[in-house]
Order: structure tokens, then C-alpha cells, then sequence
């Protein structure tokens, strides 16, 4: 026990005398998870567009106004050739260029067929669906209220159906309480998984490892002296950002918290022992952290946390079962968002336990056969 | 020179003779590119729609199959009362449920306005307002197509949509080109500031600094062999691209090479930038990796859209390179947009590289005083 308590003294100290690394470990996370929450959003807020106006009336003056005043649109220029629209759409400059026909105005008012063009960008096509649908609503919205008063119909609301949206759990679609969770996860699993791997290729590339390895020190003493120290620290990352979550996010904490630091503590073993194993397969930190590095990628992109796991293709939404940052990220929505207890994370947290249980041990023995 | 010329060739065969490394350098990213392209999506495809309808009529139940036919939803299912909906949620099995109220139907005929609720799940705010959107559009198709039962004039005024440069709005043409960037970005960047900080732990620069090669030699030397890399990896990216992911590619090919060699220098030159800065391979692998990592994806509009996030965020991804080069290639390649339409782009770039490359001289000499 004594030989494990001066490893890992030696341990932290070899961490916190390294003053370059410090403000990554402790302030890099805090700062990327300030200001990135706020970056993953959908939401539309204003489209620079293109007006091509051939019809010059009051009415299409009416039509565009109703379109700035919704908030989501910006006439950011207007010609008479929609060609001129076009390129400034190649320039990026705008993403929706509106056309108004001649004969707007007469047509619409004699009940004729009018049709609005919106050519839009369609490069990022989720972007298009909202404008497309936002922009559509206006002009439907535009067309009624002229009918009403073509028609001269007595009840003030124009006919047809009304949509009444509702978005339950979250009435604002605040993103940031989506987003704060996920994001803490991926910040600790870095520090976890590079840190703790990289430290033990370190010790073989400098060749120190050597010297360690003639110490009377019993492997798993090594091994448990080279992971406890990241483990606290990423716990206490853990806890900072538990911390901004709540008094800085708002984030309303419906279920334990007690029982998320459980499940951290079993989700840090197995990240820590991915990148054990990864250091034992490797010669040089390069090689660690290019492979450390690609699967950090994959687990992020693969795990729900930007894009909906849901939308994958079945094959990858499979692959997404191998993935503990996934299931972490679930946890952690569950728990801080709806209120999950222990019956709803069981499957969950069983599953990153088998994991912490498998890759654990094939470290450890896969660093004896490596020092051989 | 000559002393110039054999150190190349020295760095040349020390990355190219550990196999390894090559192997990771040039698989992981196919691999990548493969499992990213296939499987990261935005779209909404077949959520998961439960429907109340009190109604049950044929205006409800033609607008419930509409959804249906939809490449967007799948009706799972109707529901009887509306308390049912809270389980339903929280099981997570259904992610919108659209209520019609009675006598649906005979209110439209009569010209009043009955009401459809779409309820979604928001606790995944983004999916949400998406098929919020989409069944809003597609109830606004059916009113268009029956004219609300013929019997009320909408005045005729209908929205003539073109979809431009990708009519199909396939998330593939979006994310393809976007990890063209992401991976470039971090193996150069990764690469060469980890290569040079390990001759720093390792003693070496010490050595080579008092060889007859000058240090802007040394740093070239050590940068080339992965520039030759990130290329080559260009190239194998651009290729899957093409043929397995059917990316359009309607711009100029020799621009989009000139382009993609003028980020990888950005991205080499900031990897050396961090080199002079970090005194060991983990400061540098971890400010190229955990500090580039998720600003690269999140910041460059890799995902989401740079002008959806607040006013500050917009301001801070200006100093993103990947944002930039990430224009370049999406302009390139769905738009055809020629030099002259992203020249601002380019001289960014420009711009960012000549900094990166001036500031790593400048800590450079700092170092050796």
C-alpha cells in the first residue's frame, strides 16, 4: 500500500510541477464548455436574403416587409436579375432569394393563381428545411389575409387550419440544456483517456519505464498508481462542471447527482482503460495519440451528442452499443434533464461496467506481454 | 544545401519507414470518412409520429396519411386519450404526436379554423423544432392541394420552392466536405507539432541546432513529409467523396487542390506555432488535440450553421481556419463558385498562415536567447 501511496504522490506531483499543462487540464475544459454550450444550435436566427421585386407594388412592398418583420429575415440586397441573386448566393452573402412576379399585386387581387419563388441554398439542408418552412408560413399567412379582404368575410381569422405547436420538456427548445451535459462528458472522457494512456507511453519512449519496471512495485500497483490520478482529476473536472451546469446553465438537476458521480466513477475506468490499452499497442506517444485521437472522433460524432443517434443508418445505430461516451451522454441527459433514477439507467450503466470489466484486464495483460 | 537536402530525405524515411504510423495516418482516416459519411445524418427520417384524432374523418385521415407517405415520419400509432401522451415520451418511443379535435372536418367546410396540436418532444430541442417545421409544411401542402375543400379561396398565392445546389438536401453533401476539413485540420496540425515537440523532450533540436542547417531549414524539413501526407490524404478523401458517396464535385478540380494545400499550410503552421510553445509532446498533443478538437467541430460550421449561434460565438469562429476553408470547399465543390467568389476565404487563410508562420519564428529566437 505504501509503495502505491509514493507512486502516486510522485505521480501528482509530476503533474502539477509541469506548468505548461495545468491551465489545459483545469482551464481549457472550463472555458471550451462556457463558450462552446452555445454553439450547437439549429435555430434560425437571421437569413440575409436577395429580393428580385419585378412587380413594384404595394402589395409585394407588403409581402417583404412581412417578411423582415418576422425577425428570421434580412433583406440584405435587391436587382432585377435573379442571376445577380444566384452569384451572391455562390459568395455565401445570402441564402434565399425571394421573387416576386409581375402582376403580383393585380393577379392576387383578382383571385388569379400568383406564385412567390424562394431559391434557396440548400448546402446545409437542414438550415433550407427551416427556411423553407418559415418562409412558406409567411406567404401563406400573407395570401389568407389578402383573401379575407378580397372576399370581404365577415370573422376577422382567415379559414383553414390552425397549427398549434407545443414542445413539451423543454417549451423555450433551449439548446444549452441539451447541449451543457453532453459536451461536460466529452471534456472529462479527453482528459481521462489521453491523459492517463499517454502517461505510460511517455514512460516508454523516455525509457523511464525501465527503471520503474525494476522497482519491487507489483504490476497492478504500476497500473493503478498511473490511472487513480487521472481518475480524481477527472472527476473533480467532473464536478466543476457539474457546478457551471448548475449555477451557470441552469441546469435544473431533476434526478441524483450522487448517483451520476457513481456511474462517472465506472464510465472513467473503462475511458481509462481504452487508453491504457491504446498505449500498449503503441510505440511512441505519436501513434498513441493519433489512435486515441480517431477513436475520440468516432465516439463523439457516433454519439448522439450533435447529431440524433435516431437519424444513423441501423448498422451504425448498432455500432453505437460499443460506444460508452454515448451511453454517458444518455446518462447524463436522463438523469440531469428528466429525471431518470437507477431503474431507467440500469441497462445503461450494466453496460458500461461489462466494458470496464473487458478492457481493464486486456490492458493489464496486454502491458505485461508488452515489457515482456 | 546539400546538408538541406539529406536531412529531408532523413525525416522522409523516418516517417515512411515506420509502418505503423503510416498504416494509422492513412487507414484512420479512410475509416472516417467511411463510417462518417454512411452514418452521421441531420435529417429527420421516420420519426416516430402518434396520433389522437377525435376526429376521424376524411380530412383528418388524409392528412395523417400525407404525414405518413412523408419521407420525414412514420405513424406509429393512435392514441385514445391525451394523458397517454406523457408515457409515451417518457418511454422515449415517440417523438411527436399530432392531435386533431373533434369535428375537424365539418369545421373546415363550415370555414371556421379547427386546430391541429403537434406536440414533440423537445427534450432534444434541435429534432424538435426540425419535424415542428416539417409536418407545419406539410399541413400548409395539404390546405394548398384541396384549396381547404374548395369552398374557401386562399387567394391563390402559393410558395414556388427551388432547392438550389443540393435539391435532395442530403446531409452527405453537407458533412462530406466538412470532414475534408476536420481531418486535415488535426492530423496536419496534430502531427507536425507533436514531430517537433519530441525532438525537443528528446534532446535532438539541441543537436541539429548546432548542425550547419539554419532553423527555418530544420522546421521545413521536419513539415514537408507530412504536408506530402495530408495531401496524399486529400487526394483518398476527395476520391471516396466522389465514387462511394456521390458528392457532386462541380468546381475546378486544380482549385479545389490549391485550396486544400493552402489550409494544410495553415494547419502545418499553426502545428508549429504550438510546437515553440509547448515543451513536451503531451502540452502540445494536448492543446492540438483536446484544444482544437471540439472548437474545430463546433465552431466551423462543420454541423451547425455559424449563423445560427449568438453574435460572440460568430465573432470567435472567425479565428477558426477550418471555418474558412470549410466555405471554400463546400462553394467549390456544390456550387462552382470560382476564385473570384471566395477570395475573401482564401485570403484569410493566406493571412492566418503568414501569422502562425511569422509568430512561430518570432518564439522560435525568443527560445534561443
Amino acid at each position: 500500500m505504501r509503495s502505491i501511496k509514493f507512486l502516486l504522490q510522485k505521480e501528482f506531483l509530476q503533474i502539477f510541477r509541469n506548468k505548461g499543462m495545468l491551465p489545459i487540464i483545469f482551464l481549457m475544459p472550463v472555458i471550451q464548455l462556457v463558450v462552446l454550450s452555445f454553439a450547437a444550435t439549429y435555430e434560425l436566427r437571421e437569413v440575409d436574403f436577395h429580393l428580385v421585386d419585378f412587380d413594384h407594388s404595394t402589395a409585394s412592398r407588403q409581402l417583404v416587409n412581412k417578411f423582415q418583420a418576422t425577425g428570421y429575415f434580412n433583406l440584405q440586397d435587391h436587382s432585377q436579375d435573379v442571376n445577380e441573386g444566384i452569384s451572391q448566393m455562390q459568395m455565401n452573402e445570402v441564402r434565399l432569394v425571394l421573387v416576386i412576379p409581375e402582376g403580383f399585386e393585380r393577379d392576387l387581387k383578382s383571385g388569379q393563381p400568383v406564385s412567390v419563388q424562394m431559391n434557396i441554398d440548400a448546402v446545409d439542408g437542414s438550415t433550407a428545411g427551416l427556411i423553407q418552412a418559415y418562409g412558406r408560413s409567411i406567404i401563406q399567412d400573407f395570401g389568407s389575409e389578402i383573401s379575407v379582404r378580397a372576399n370581404q368575410v365577415s370573422n376577422a381569422t382567415a379559414p383553414g387550419i390552425a397549427i398549434i405547436p407545443a414542445s413539451w420538456y423543454n417549451p423555450n427548445l433551449d439548446y444549452i440544456k441539451y447541449m451543457v451535459p453532453g459536451i461536460l462528458v466529452v471534456l472529462v472522457s479527453m482528459i481521462g483517456m489521453f491523459l492517463s494512456g499517454m502517461n505510460i507511453v511517455r514512460e516508454r519512449e523516455m525509457g523511464t519505464i525501465e527503471q520503474l519496471n525494476v522497482t519491487p512495485l507489483k504490476r497492478y500497483q504500476f497500473i493503478i498508481g498511473k490511472l487513480l490520478p487521472f481518475w480524481i482529476i477527472a472527476m473533480f473536472e467532473l464536478a466543476i462542471g457539474l457546478i457551471i451546469a448548475h449555477f451557470g446553465f441552469e441546469i435544473p438537476f431533476v434526478g441524483s447527482v450522487l448517483l451520476l458521480f457513481g456511474i462517472a466513477g465506472i464510465y472513467l475506468l473503462v475511458v481509462q482503460g481504452l487508453g491504457l490499452f491504446i498505449s500498449t499497442i503503441t510505440n511512441t506517444q505519436q501513434q498513441a495519440m493519433f489512435i486515441a485521437w480517431f477513436l475520440m472522433v468516432v465516439f463523439i460524432l457516433m454519439g448522439g451528442l450533435f447529431t440524433p443517434i435516431e437519424s444513423m443508418p441501423g448498422w451504425a445505430q448498432q455500432l453505437t452499443v460499443a460506444n460508452p461516451i454515448a451511453h454517458f451522454i444518455k446518462i447524463m441527459r436522463m438523469v440531469l434533464l428528466k429525471g431518470a433514477g437507477w431503474a431507467e439507467v440500469q441497462n445503461l450503466v450494466g453496460l458500461l461496467f461489462l466494458m470496464s470489466v473487458v478492457i481493464l484486464p486486456a490492458a493489464i495483460l496486454r502491458y505485461r506481454k508488452s515489457t515482456g | 544545401m546539400d546538408a538541406f537536402i539529406g536531412f529531408i530525405v532523413k525525416e522522409f524515411k523516418q516517417i515512411y519507414r515506420d509502418k505503423r504510423t503510416l498504416v494509422v495516418l492513412f487507414g484512420m482516416p479512410i475509416i472516417q470518412m467511411l463510417l462518417f459519411g454512411f452514418a452521421i445524418r441531420n435529417e429527420v427520417e421516420n420519426a416516430k409520429v402518434s396520433v389522437l384524432d377525435a376526429s376521424n374523418d376524411e380530412v383528418t385521415r388524409q392528412i395523417i396519411s400525407k404525414i405518413d407517405a412523408s419521407n420525414y415520419f412514420t405513424v406509429e400509432g393512435q392514441i385514445q386519450r391525451y394523458d397517454e401522451i406523457e408515457e409515451l415520451f417518457q418511454q422515449g418511443e415517440i417523438d411527436e404526436v399530432l392531435v386533431f379535435e373533434p369535428d375537424f372536418a365539418r369545421k373546415l367546410h363550415r370555414g371556421e379554423r379547427p386546430a391541429i396540436n403537434i406536440i414533440t418532444d423537445a427534450s432534444n430541442p434541435n429534432l424538435a423544432q426540425l419535424i415542428q417545421q416539417y409536418s407545419t409544411s406539410i399541413v400548409i401542402d395539404y390546405e394548398i392541394e384541396n384549396g381547404a375543400d374548395g369552398k374557401v379561396q386562399r387567394g391563390g398565392l402559393t410558395a414556388n420552392v427551388n432547392m438550389l445546389f443540393n435539391p435532395q438536401l442530403e446531409s452527405v453533401n453537407l458533412f462530406v466536405p466538412g470532414l475534408i476539413a476536420v481531418i486535415l485540420m488535426l492530423i496536419s496540425a496534430l502531427m507536425t507539432s507533436i514531430s517537433i515537440t519530441r525532438e525537443k523532450e528528446m534532446g535532438n533540436m539541441e543537436i541539429l541546432l548546432v548542425s550547419p542547417l539554419r532553423p527555418g531549414q530544420i522546421i521545413i524539413g521536419k513539415v514537408l513529409p507530412y504536408l506530402v501526407l495530408a495531401f496524399v490524404n486529400v487526394l483518398t478523401v476527395l476520391a471516396l467523396a466522389k465514387w462511394v458517396f456521390g458528392v457532386p464535385f462541380r468546381g475546378s478540380y486544380s482549385l479545389f487542390l490549391a485550396e486544400s494545400l493552402l489550409f494544410i499550410f495553415t494547419a502545418l503552421a499553426l502545428g508549429v506555432f504550438i510546437s515553440t510553445k509547448a515543451d513536451d509532446q503531451q502540452t502540445a498533443m494536448m492543446v492540438s488535440l483536446a484544444g482544437l478538437l471540439l472548437p474545430t467541430v463546433l465552431l466551423s460550421g462543420f454541423i451547425f450553421p455559424i449563423s445560427s449561434m449568438p453574435v460572440p460565438l460568430q465573432l470567435i469562429s472567425n479565428i477558426i481556419p477550418a471555418r474558412w476553408y470549410l466555405v471554400i470547399v463546400r462553394s467549390i465543390m456544390l456550387k462552382d463558385s470560382g476564385l473570384f467568389f471566395i477570395w475573401k476565404e482564401t485570403l484569410v487563410l493566406v493571412i492566418m498562415t503568414l501569422g502562425f508562420i511569422l509568430l512561430s519564428v518570432k518564439s522560435f529566437k525568443e527560445r534561443l536567447q
